[in-house]
């Protein structure tokens, strides 16, 4: 565990987080500190409020009490006093700008091809040259294996190639902190191999990764903090190989037996 | 059925003088009904496509003073007759009120001033009359294709930074075009039909252009029939039309697009030509 006070400014800081959908309390209370460059695998069972976790990082979920912040700013809140308020949609969306997320169901604009599908948000969100644009869609499609699919549409892909387009197009916006909601889960097993690859290389490449995933050889390969929740609070947390090898608390060891 | 469907169309061609339909066929009278057929439906169908999509947009907003102002659009013009529609245009509001002015509200600042009956023509009156009543038709049909798009894609958008217009601009409509175009095709088939109504508002149409010829020559049948093969010429090529559209926004979902008719014929040629070539 990095020590948050001889940094100064951790990548996400999660204070007190709390979500409730209706009556269901999913979050009740997390506290999560990333520090850049670091990756944070997430694991827990179903329903433990990890996506729901995951999801209020950049907003796309409310939250119901707490902070979380992403490099030092609330990305969906202003805060006034010790009361925070919603900010504008517009404003939100400036600041999600910076944060690249990756979905379980890829979710590619499917009338556009892949190119088109990175180049996107670079164009129409920063105002960037298409042709320049152009040159960063190809070059990132190349790194995630796909240099030859510029122009074919979600449909003519495999779930691990649109997924490797879905990483790309989310890179394609230069983000400083990268979520990924189970990623690999809606994969066939020959195919889960290739997305690992590709985020292997980018937690190598000193990327700020929060990643809720199963895949726990990935935890251990390239994890720098592993965090198992389960009933809307962390039960425990720690370096991947300790938590895996001597899980300390009974709820863990019990998820553990079951996935590994 | 088919003996049925033999005897009537005997019978009528006994009664019907193919001269005069000959004649009337491709008369300046009926061509410039049919121009403007074509015209106001055009037009009227463009008017009801953006209305539509505002309106849509209205009504999903959270907003409940939109939502509800687009609701009570849609409610009402809905639920009237499009023919008291084209009657309020055109014979009420110019009697209500006398003139027509484009300004700034409550103040004196004025763009443009007109006596209403000038300014309410029966083209204006039937593009009014038409194009607001389609707007609430179309609103529902965009509202539908809107809400057909998975809600990861509106997620998706959000994430990489876009705002609720772009979104709704770039990747929600866009996709919803797959839903929105079919019954959007029927609208405007129907549009085709429905500017016969205008002949009410006395608009030159192709419908008043042919009764105006038979009120004179008494050749009541024979002008229903020119009538009636020119608005089945329209609806063939919006039909055609429609294919095509349907074809270009069906892309990206399809692996591979269906062959076209023409494609399909040509293909059937080519394999004939050669096979009689080739032995």
């Amino acid at each position: 565990m990095t020590d948050v006070a001889a940094s100064p400014q951790p990548m996400v800081l999660a204070e007190g987080v709390h979500k409730s959908f209706g009556r269901n309390e999913v979050l009740k209370g997390i506290d999560l500190v990333v520090q850049p460059g670091q990756v944070m695998v997430v694991i827990g069972p179903s329903g433990s409020g990890k996506s729901t976790f995951l999801r209020c990082i950049n907003h796309l979920e409310k939250i119901d009490a707490g902070r979380i912040r992403v490099d030092g700013i609330l990305v969906g809140y202003r805060e006034a006093g010790d009361k925070i308020y919603e900010l504008r949609e517009r404003e939100v969306a400036e600041r999600r700008a910076q944060i690249g997320m990756v979905f379980q169901r890829f979710n590619l604009f499917p009338h556009m091809t892949a190119l088109e599908n990175v180049v996107e948000a670079p164009v129409q969100v920063k105002g960037m040259a298409r042709p320049k644009a152009m040159g960063l869609g190809r070059d990132l499609l190349e790194k995630v294996g796909l240099g030859d699919k510029f122009r074919a549409y979600p449909s003519q892909l495999s779930g691990g190639q649109q997924q490797r387009v879905a990483i790309a197009r989310a890179l394609a916006m230069d983000p400083k902190l990268m979520l990924f909601d189970e990623p690999t889960s809606a994969l066939d097993p020959e195919l889960v191999g290739d997305v690992l690859d590709v985020m292997k290389d980018l937690a190598r490449a000193g990327m700020t990764m929060v990643v809720v995933t199963h895949e726990m050889g990935f935890a251990r390969e390239v994890g720098d903090e592993l965090v198992f929740m389960d009933g809307g609070v962390v039960v425990e947390h720690g370096p991947p190989r300790e938590v895996l090898a001597s899980p300390r608390h009974e709820r863990t060891k019990a998820f553990l037996s079951k996935v590994l | 059925m088919v003996l049925v469907v033999a005897w009537i169309v005997a019978g009528v061609a006994r009664v019907v003088d193919a001269d005069t339909i000959r004649h009337y066929l491709f008369n300046r009278l009926i061509l410039d009904g049919l121009r403007t057929t074509l015209v106001v439906a055009v037009l009227a169908q463009l008017i009801g496509i953006v209305l539509g999509v505002v309106l849509a947009v209205m009504r999903l907003s959270k907003n409940p003073v939109t939502s509800t102002t687009a609701w009570g659009y849609i409610w009402f013009f809905r639920g009237t007759p499009v023919l008291v529609q084209l009657l309020f245009w055109f014979a009420a509001v110019p009697l209500a009120f006398k003139t027509f002015s484009l300004g700034i509200p409550f103040t004196h600042v004025t763009f443009y001033e007109k006596p209403m009956v000038t300014f309410m023509t029966s083209f204006v009156a039937a593009l009014l009359g038409l194009g607001l009543n389609e707007g609430a038709y179309m609103a529902e049909i965009v509202r539908a294709g809107i809400l057909s798009v998975d809600e990861g894609q509106v997620e998706a958008a959000h994430a990489l930074g876009m705002t609720p217009g772009l979104t709704m601009r770039r990747i929600v409509l866009p996709q919803a075009m797959r839903v929105i175009i079919p019954p959007t095709g029927n609208e405007f088939i129907s549009m085709l039909k429905t500017t016969s109504l205008a002949s009410v508002v006395l608009l030159g149409e192709l419908l008043r252009e042919a009764q105006n010829v038979y009120t004179a020559n008494f050749k009541n049948l024979e002008l229903l029939i020119v009538a009636s093969f020119w608005y089945l010429v329209l609806t063939t090529i919006a039909s055609i039309g429609q294919y095509y559209l349907e074809r270009r926004f069906a892309r990206g979902s399809a692996r591979e697009l269906p062959e076209t008719p023409v494609q399909r014929i040509r293909r059937n040629l080519s394999l004939w030509t050669r096979a009689r070539v080739e032995p």
